[in-house]
């Protein structure tokens, strides 16, 4: 997986990692700590179509409920089981192992940079 | 019943409130949650890894926030007959029983648990949220009795120690002495007891459905008591848990959480409280004549609800009686997915028609009606 400064984010706590057409997606670890232990995810379809800003996905903690808001307009080609069977991987390595939806795109809307997430999140 | 019995009692503005333990919580790497205007531990590391610590080995608690109330006085027994819906002159010394503070029209103001610590003194712990209501109500009853209602709360601080080993941390605690035999301490009873130079009163009470105890000290013992606690606890795994698992863990164990399945238009008898309501007590008492009443026979009653599945219900999702009813007939007051029995649980008011064990009923988890059995309460019983 790619560096977190290498990554680029949503103000919704996504990041999303670029490669050709297709965009990998997940969580920050910022959101997954503020959700507390994932205990449940579900996730869009594969074959999908999402539309950027709308809310394509649920990660719930023991304590709340988070929207997985799509961070692009495209078609889900890939969702992780992995996180699906085992939620704790979204706390565990939200950058890694705990990914959470692939999708391919045409085109890329604006995003915010290393730099400005982590001034979003006051870091 | 209306939805306003899930709403937060914590919600007035007022200034940030730090416990006297807080340095030891930021230096345990707590994450931290506004509750009833204090900053408290909502948990350390993990919620779940604390959850499953107080039900195998033991997890330790800050609870300062909540509020101490001494009664005392020559009449201070009388008097709590009167204030309280329990029989509190009745309880030995050292004894601790669950109470409630009740409105003339029969509702509630606070949940409480009084211990007796003196012939004519009573320590009343009631919730951080209700500190000031708990507190007005039962100063303006003390009115025509000989006693002294005093607000303890910023001077006491206290400690749960909660799960099967929480008796031999207590015992291993350096500087830690009872007033009595600890392991013989029974259920809802209270030893006295010093730590280093300060007096302490130790409980065996708790909030999670485990074996466990309270401690009450002075603030400034605090901090040296909660590290000797944690110093003694390291060779029985004990963890700082927080407010998340402790939400978890008395939801398991079916115990009431004001805000949430208390209200002041909550009647006992509602919640499955009506034997904490003592209508054989000899004297009047406040909203006595209501519990007599009692609620009308379509109010509707607290039940366990348990699903399939991981999807959990939470506090104010709609309960129906069909997958495709239109009007609802309940709604979930605390919802969870159960760490320790791995499946979605809740508290929910429903209409006494659904209240049998057993009885089918549909969650609507954010636009999806989901099936739940009513389920007789509580969801998780500690082996003895």
């Amino acid at each position: 997986m790619a560096e977190q400064s290498e990554l680029q984010y949503t103000a919704e706590h996504e990041w999303v990692l670029v490669d050709g057409a297709t965009a990998t997606v997940g969580i920050t670890a910022y959101a997954a700590d503020k959700l507390g232990d994932v205990v449940f995810v579900e996730l869009p379809a594969v074959g999908s179509d999402v539309a950027s800003g709308t809310v394509v996905g649920e990660i719930e903690s023991t304590k709340s409920v988070g929207e997985l808001f799509a961070p692009i307009t495209g078609t889900v080609t890939e969702t992780n089981d992995a996180v699906v069977d085992s939620p704790e991987l979204v706390n565990g390595d939200p950058f890694g192992a705990g990914w959470l939806i692939k999708v391919s795109f045409a085109e890329l809307p604006p995003l915010l940079s290393y730099a400005e997430y982590s001034a979003l999140i006051g870091e | 019943m209306t939805s306003d019995t899930a709403a937060h009692p914590d919600s007035a503005p007022q200034a940030e409130r730090f416990s006297p333990l807080h340095q030891a919580h930021v230096d345990a790497g707590a994450n931290f949650t506004d509750f009833a205007g204090w900053q408290m531990p909502v948990r350390y590391s993990s919620d779940l890894a604390e959850h499953h610590a107080v039900r195998t080995s033991a997890g330790i608690f800050d609870l300062s926030h909540m509020a101490e109330i001494v009664i005392s006085g020559p009449e201070a027994g009388a008097y709590l007959d009167y204030a309280l819906a329990g029989k509190l002159s009745a309880i030995d010394l050292l004894q601790a029983k669950y109470s409630l503070i009740l409105n003339r029209a029969g509702g509630i103001i606070d949940d409480v648990v009084v211990y007796r610590t003196a012939e004519n003194e009573y320590l009343v712990i009631a919730n951080a949220g209700n500190r000031f209501p708990a507190f007005e109500a039962l100063s303006a009853r003390a009115a025509r009795f000989d006693v002294t209602v005093t607000d303890t709360s910023d001077d006491v601080a206290l400690i749960a120690v909660q799960g099967p080993n929480s008796r031999a941390i207590l015992e291993a605690t350096a500087d830690l002495t009872v007033d009595g035999d600890l392991p013989a301490l029974k259920y809802y009873r209270a030893l006295g007891g010093t730590f280093q130079a300060g007096t302490v009163l130790v409980a065996r009470t708790g909030y999670t459905g485990e074996d466990g105890f309270e401690l009450y000290v002075d603030v400034s013992d605090a901090a040296a008591l909660w590290d000797a606690l944690c110093a003694a606890g390291a060779s029985f795994h004990l963890v700082p848990a927080g407010l998340a698992s402790r939400d978890t863990l008395r939801l398991e164990a079916g115990m009431p959480l004001y805000g949430h399945e208390l209200s002041t238009s909550t009647y006992p008898a509602q919640a499955g409280l009506g034997r904490v309501v003592n209508l054989g007590k000899e004297v009047d008492f406040i909203g006595r004549e209501a519990s007599e009443e009692g609620p009308s026979a379509e109010a509707r009653v607290l039940v366990g609800l348990a699903s399939a599945g991981k999807r959990a219900g939470r506090a104010d999702y709609l309960v129906y009686r069909s997958a495709d009813a239109t009007v609802s007939d309940g709604v979930i007051t605390s919802g969870a997915l159960s760490p320790t029995l791995g499946h979605p649980i809740a508290m929910a008011y429903v209409a006494p028609g659904l209240a049998r064990s057993g009885t089918e009923v549909f969650v609507d988890v954010r636009g999806t009606r989901v099936p739940a059995t009513v389920t007789a309460l509580p969801f998780y019983k500690r082996q003895k």
